[in-house]
């Protein structure tokens, strides 16, 4: 019998968290999780590596600071000098004070909207791209485990129904996919 | 977490009372020596800004940015280096001149020591509100910093009083500090005449006998029900403890902004700014959380305090950053509008802090925002007790002269220095709260044990943490 993948639908987060823990223990392995909304610990519990994208907000941060400041040396020092407020503007450094809320919103702008685009790219999302999600149940309350069945299926079931499961779903492999 | 005593106790151990109290006298010596050395008329004031200008900058950079007092002191020595310019301009001005410096040197000593006054009075103040919103938010994370807030907030009667003594000898006319109590000054000042309706003498003192009475009020009668909380499992103590601390936030926002119009704004009686009071508030909310936290870890570093663990920390790194972030942007605030709008009577207060106190005024804005933007950044770094307890001292240090910064120009103008009776004033205030603060600490459980929320305060895990 070749190795199967099992749909395990449960019906509360710290439960899940739990058979999580247990089905690591046992040495099966879980492809994925889909779950309504995000649960805390869920990462841990799978044992995925930590985040960086507080790196690489920092970074994207530091471009559009860095931009900023580019920016506007450029409108308002090299190209086009203005005299706003009796404040004649002919060093950058001078007028700095009046340039921090645009640096400051452009630090937000460029850190905010590229991290979502790297979410997006690191999760494989994009528009009209069609749901990956197994069963409509895991939008509205329902915790999904996406694991592999190993050999022995039915003393599997017996131990994924110990650990609080709802529903067990065996999902024969498509050759052709593989 | 294995056994832990409910009651358990803290003892004031010898040291920190021997630490604090060597504090106070050496700061009681250091004010003394500033009161003593103070001049007590013009000729003396004349004679120290001369000798102080031979020994500083002599030589060095006479003509090209020395203006004001320090060169007409030395002119009227003999050295003259501004004879051709403004000698004809009558005896009369020369004379308010000098009086003024004397008034400056006179009020050096005394905001020497209001400055400390104010700001462990602020620290502890902030405690309060911070405490006040733990309590109105229930929130379930601090129950088991309680008792260290409460404990902090102790000085908060003690560190009034000080304030309001000052106060009483400037109403007093013992010293200068703010010029709209000098009769004399309001009848030649036709802004300060027109405040009269407000920046008098008895409504002064009559509005800070109520803030100080409702602060302390609230402060007594939640260390009451907090204390009467441990032995009963009466859940009206909980409701009584929220009802008072979300009245208690609505007078507090009142009348902390008003404290600061009174006690530091009017200080400088010509100039205003509107969202000072928040500014000021977020200096002492800072500063208060960084006082919990360096507290909260020093008893753990001598075993008490075992269920405060890592997340608790955390949190308060947290609060740290954030509230720094906070109090730049209201500081920012502040310094952008009145720098771009350029109006006279409004900037005049930032010319003074940028040419004569330039290096702490823009420093205290690294010490308060760069520094700990930079190092809380990192998550882990919230945790860690060693890189908390530096950015702490950052912090207290970077508020201090933020209130240094509030006050001196406006009582002491260029005349400033870091001397015997500042670094006096502020050894003795900080050897007086920590000795407040560890005694009321000392008088308590340290655990909050009959809180509702004490075992998930217990219990609290940031989730990211095993």
């Amino acid at each position: 019998m070749s190795k199967n993948n099992l749909h395990v639908l449960f019906d509360d987060d710290d439960i899940l968290l739990e058979a999580i823990k247990k089905i690591r223990e046992k040495k099966y392995y879980i492809n994925e999780v889909y779950t309504p909304f995000p649960v805390h610990g869920l990462d841990k519990a799978l044992g995925l590596a930590p985040t960086r994208i507080a790196i690489a907000a920092f970074i994207y941060g530091c471009i559009g600071f860095t931009v900023a400041i580019l920016m506007m040396n450029y409108i308002m020092i090299v190209d086009w000098p203005q005299n706003i407020g009796g404040k004649p503007s002919f060093s950058f450094i001078e007028n700095m004070p009046s340039f921090v809320p645009i640096m400051f919103e452009m630090t937000v702008f460029f850190a905010a909207h590229l991290m979502v685009l790297t979410f997006y790219m690191k999760s494989k999302l994009w528009p009209f791209k069609k749901a990956e999600n197994p069963n409509p149940l895991t939008t509205d309350n329902m915790f999904l485990i996406d694991m592999e069945s190993g050999d022995d299926l039915n003393k599997l079931k017996v131990f994924l129904k110990k650990t609080g499961a709802v529903s067990i779903e065996v999902i024969e492999k498509n050759e052709n996919e593989k | 977490m294995n056994k832990i005593n409910m009651n358990e106790k803290y003892t004031i151990s010898k040291q920190i009372k021997i630490l604090a109290i060597s504090f106070m006298l050496i700061g009681l010596a250091g004010i003394v020596y500033g009161f003593v050395s103070a001049p007590s008329n013009i000729e003396e004031a004349k004679a120290i800004v001369a000798s102080k200008s031979h020994d500083s900058h002599h030589g060095s950079d006479h003509g090209e940015s020395d203006h004001g007092e320090s060169d007409h002191g030395e002119s009227d020595h003999g050295e003259s280096d501004h004879g051709e310019s403004d000698h004809g301009e009558s005896a009369h001005h020369l004379v308010d001149h000098d009086k003024h410096l004397l008034h400056q040197l006179q009020n050096k000593p005394w905001a020497s020591i209001y400055v400390p006054a104010l700001f462990f009075m602020l620290i502890s103040l902030g405690v309060l509100a911070f405490y006040a919103i733990q309590r109105a938010s229930q929130a379930g994370w601090s129950i088991v910093l309680f008792r260290v807030m409460e404990g902090i907030t102790g000085y908060l009667l003690i560190g009034c009083i000080s304030v309001l003594i000052i106060l009483l000898m400037s109403g007093l006319h013992f010293n200068h500090l703010f010029i709209w109590m000098d009769p004399d000054v309001v009848a030649h000042d036709e802004i300060i005449r027109n405040k009269t309706s407000y920046l008098n003498l008895p409504f002064f003192f009559i509005r800070a006998i109520i803030y100080v009475s409702g602060w302390v009020l609230y402060r007594n009668i939640t260390r009451r029900l907090s204390i009467e909380q441990d032995n009963s499992t009466d859940i009206n103590i909980h409701k009584k403890l929220f009802n008072f601390s979300a009245g208690f936030l609505v007078f507090f926002l009142i009348s902390e902004s008003m404290m600061s119009w009174d006690w530091i704004m009017s200080i400088d009686p010509h100039w205003f700014s509107t969202l000072f009071g928040w500014y000021v508030f977020a200096g002492a909310w800072v500063s208060g959380v960084t006082t919990i936290a360096i507290i909260t870890i020093y008893l753990k570093s001598i075993g008490y305090l075992k269920f405060v663990g890592d997340s608790h920390i955390h949190d308060l790194g947290k609060f740290m950053f954030a509230v720094s972030v906070f109090w730049a942007y209201l500081w920012f605030s502040q310094f952008m509008l009145i720098w771009y709008s350029n109006i006279p009577e409004e900037v005049t207060y930032f010319i003074t802090r940028i040419e004569d106190y330039n290096f702490i005024f823009f420093g205290m804005v690294a010490l308060n925002l760069i520094f700990p933007l930079i190092v809380l950044m990192n998550s882990d770094f919230k945790k860690t007790h060693f890189i908390v307890i530096l950015t702490g001292i950052v912090i207290i240090v970077g508020h201090y002269i933020d209130v240094f910064n509030m006050i001196m120009p406006s009582a002491v103008g260029d005349q400033w220095s870091i001397g015997f009776s500042e670094i006096g004033g502020f050894l003795f205030f900080l050897g007086l709260f920590i000795l407040v603060v560890f005694r009321e600490i000392s008088k308590a459980p340290l655990l909050a044990s009959g809180d509702p929320f004490a075992e998930e305060s217990k219990g609290f895990k940031y989730y990211y943490y095993d």
